[in-house]
């Protein structure tokens, strides 16, 4: 048997600053993974994955990261993806501290 | 110290023009991220969790004062203020944006810096006893030698595409400070009949595999030592394993092969490449020396430095913890502490690479070092001038006195930056330094070398440190394995793992428990706790830090 599929929401590094961001729906990448698109299928994060390769201009490393749905949207389940979300603990730096404005 | 010549000059200043093109093909589109990530990586360019982190090779741990200035010009233009040294003598950059590295390369390479060679299968930095040149116990000087590895093995072409990363470590003293048992090639300068030459020890490394290197030729001539070491990187560059990267370091290599395998396949090597060795590699070593020359010393009286040292207690303190014996009458070499209590191990922010470069240039010589150990040395201070040196210290916040405490801890940056981490250091760095200053008892404790990894890979050097702490996700929670016992010096030993690992709650705590109860356990006040476990063994050690099996047991 196939292992079942878990939520997931595509991740990656913005190509110029290299912080975190997340595909949306409309196919834009959010600094909040809050805008995320919840993916609840397999078939759909291949096609998302497969959609990266075009973004090449914006983004670099995209993979998929299990998620789940919270009272916002999409939120991280495992601490890794948590702190991408923020920034470092040692210091006020990064998300925690920046505008989450510039989409793109 | 080395100036670059002419062809190091133009070297590095192609290397940096064919990186801008390079970011501006990927930036254009005309390079996908799978072609460019080997050529950034090349330049010492990663990509991590929040930002991409520019690595710079601090060859073999030396600086001047223009270069540490330089570091502080790009902490402070390019990045939030502040860089990290780490444990491989280099300085990591954790806030670069793309657009800005070739400028910020071409800033190193006016100061004759790069980061070539700092990533990838390559030969790395090649990393020294930050006392080199200064130690009272040193044989000579080893960094000529460094900066000869250093020219030989940059772009190599034999050597830019190996199974994996290859380190080299030297030292020119019996008294190990450069952790040489745990590196790839491991150099020791000895002395036979006068005259100097080199333990080489190869297979050393930390990482999923602890090992410590094992000892390939107990005396090799200097002349001997470049084709000798081309020699081992040749065979294992053939044997190394490139099926499964967890094989393919030398160690491993060693471990299957068995070192007299090796030693007889690199003799062999060696004498077919030996002849192609016409001297000129000796001829370049004989004008680094030349560089290398030491500094003129002075003399001067050291009445008014012992009468500050009575008259003021903090400074006693500062100079018993931070200074070491100078090989020059009058002389003392200066740690600077980049572990006050609470802060991150090994970070400075761009006013203190000022302020010591500042230091450096009025009484140190223009030298300064970065220690493996993640603090910063001026190798060369006058006796005379350590109350104004110490004053300017204190000034900048890093007057800490704690050398070779349990605060003064070596930490890789962890899950707080690195995308291989898979727990987070620097926090429990934070933490167990702020406990420690909050008992006011390190200095009863003494000599204590705590390691803390933020994963496997070691780069923390848990496995040598006399209490090492590995931070690993264990079903998606922060959990920190503790060994104990390990030993980076020339009497090098992997650490033994404690038992099952702590909570990130739990581990400070466990950590304050096991300090506690050595201090109990210790024969006298001047037992180490590494000689407390050498005569005690690990159990009584496992019994304070999991005292409910104890109490089941019972």
């Amino acid at each position: 048997m196939p292992k079942d599929f878990t939520p997931k929401v595509v991740t990656a590094n913005r190509l110029m600053e290299g912080d975190a961001v997340w595909l949306t729906a409309n196919g834009y990448w959010s600094s909040d993974i809050h805008d995320a698109e919840f993916i609840t299928d397999e078939g759909t994060a291949n096609l998302r994955m497969l959609d990266t390769e075009t973004q090449a201009h914006l983004i670099a490393g995209a993979y998929l990261a299990d998620a789940a749905m919270g009272d916002k949207g999409p939120e991280p389940t495992h601490f890794r993806e948590d702190f991408r979300t923020r920034g470092p603990s040692n210091y006020a730096h990064g998300k925690q501290v920046d505008k989450v404005d510039n989409n793109v | 110290m080395y100036k670059y010549n002419d062809f190091d000059e133009s070297f590095v200043r192609e290397r940096v023009a064919q990186f801008r093109g390079q970011v501006a093909r990927r930036i254009d589109g005309s390079l996908t991220e799978d072609e460019f990530k080997p050529l950034r990586l090349m330049n010492g360019l990663y990509l991590q969790l929040h930002a991409y982190m520019l690595r710079v090779a601090v060859p073999y741990g030396t600086l001047n004062s223009a270069q540490m200035d330089m570091l502080a010009h790009l902490a402070q233009t390019y990045d939030k203020g502040y860089g990290h040294f780490t444990t491989r003598q280099n300085i990591q950059y954790n806030w670069p944006e793309l657009g800005d590295v070739p400028d910020m390369l071409s800033n190193l390479a006016d100061v004759g810096m790069h980061a070539i060679q700092t990533s990838g299968n390559t030969i790395r930095n090649v990393t020294a006893d930050h006392f080199a040149g200064a130690a009272a116990d040193e044989i000579a000087d080893p960094r000529p030698v460094a900066e000869l590895l250093r020219q030989w093995s940059t772009d190599h072409p034999e050597f830019q595409f190996m199974p994996r990363k290859f380190k080299i470590a030297i030292t020119g003293s019996p008294n190990d400070r450069a952790v040489t048992k745990a590196h790839d090639i491991g150099l020791r300068m000895v002395l036979r009949d006068g005259a100097a030459g080199y333990e080489v020890i190869v297979g050393g490394g930390l990482g999923r595999t602890p090992m410590i290197g094992k000892v390939i030729t107990d005396f090799l001539p200097q002349a001997d030592l470049l084709p000798y070491v081309e020699a081992i990187v040749s065979v294992w560059n053939r044997l190394g394993r490139r099926d499964n990267k967890y094989k393919s370091r030398i160690k491993i290599t060693v471990h299957e092969h068995g070192i007299d395998e090796i030693r007889r396949l690199v003799d062999a090597r060696f004498a077919e490449i030996r002849p192609s060795f016409s001297g000129v590699d000796q001829d370049m070593l004989a004008e680094i020396e030349a560089q290398f020359a030491p500094p003129a010393f002075k003399t001067a009286d050291t009445k008014g430095y012992e009468a500050v040292r009575l008259a003021n207690p903090a400074f006693r303190s500062w100079t018993d913890t931070n200074l070491t014996q100078h090989r020059a009458d009058g002389y003392a070499i200066v740690s600077i502490s980049i572990k006050k209590h609470g802060a991150t191990p090994g970070d400075a922010t761009a006013d203190q690479m000022r302020v010591m470069a500042d230091l450096a240039r009025t009484y140190g010589h223009d030298e300064l070092r970065i220690s493996h150990e993640q603090n910063v040395i001026l190798p060369h201070v006058h006796k005379s001038d350590l109350p104004k040196l110490y004053a300017a210290l204190r000034s900048a916040d890093l007057a800490t006195a704690n050398i070779g405490l349990a605060s003064d801890i070596i930490a890789c940056p962890g899950m707080d930056y690195c995308a291989l981490a898979t727990a987070r250091s620097i926090p429990i760095a934070q933490e167990i330094a702020t406990r420690f200053d909050e008992l006011k008892i390190e200095h009863d404790i003494g000599a204590l070398k705590i390691k803390i990894s933020g994963c496997i890979n070691a780069c923390g050097h848990h496995h040598v440190g006399h209490i090492g702490i590995l931070g690993l996700d264990r079903a998606g929670v922060e959990n920190y394995q503790i060994t104990l016992g390990g030993d980076h010096t020339e009497t090098a030993a992997v650490g033994e793992r404690a038992g099952p690992g702590f909570s990130a709650a739990e581990i400070v705590p466990a950590i304050e428990r096991l300090v506690l109860g050595y201090m109990d356990l210790r024969q006298a006040s001047d037992e180490t706790f590494l000689e407390a476990y050498r005569r005690l063994g690990v159990a009584p050690f496992k019994a304070i830090l999991y005292p409910q099996e104890k109490a089941n047991a019972a």
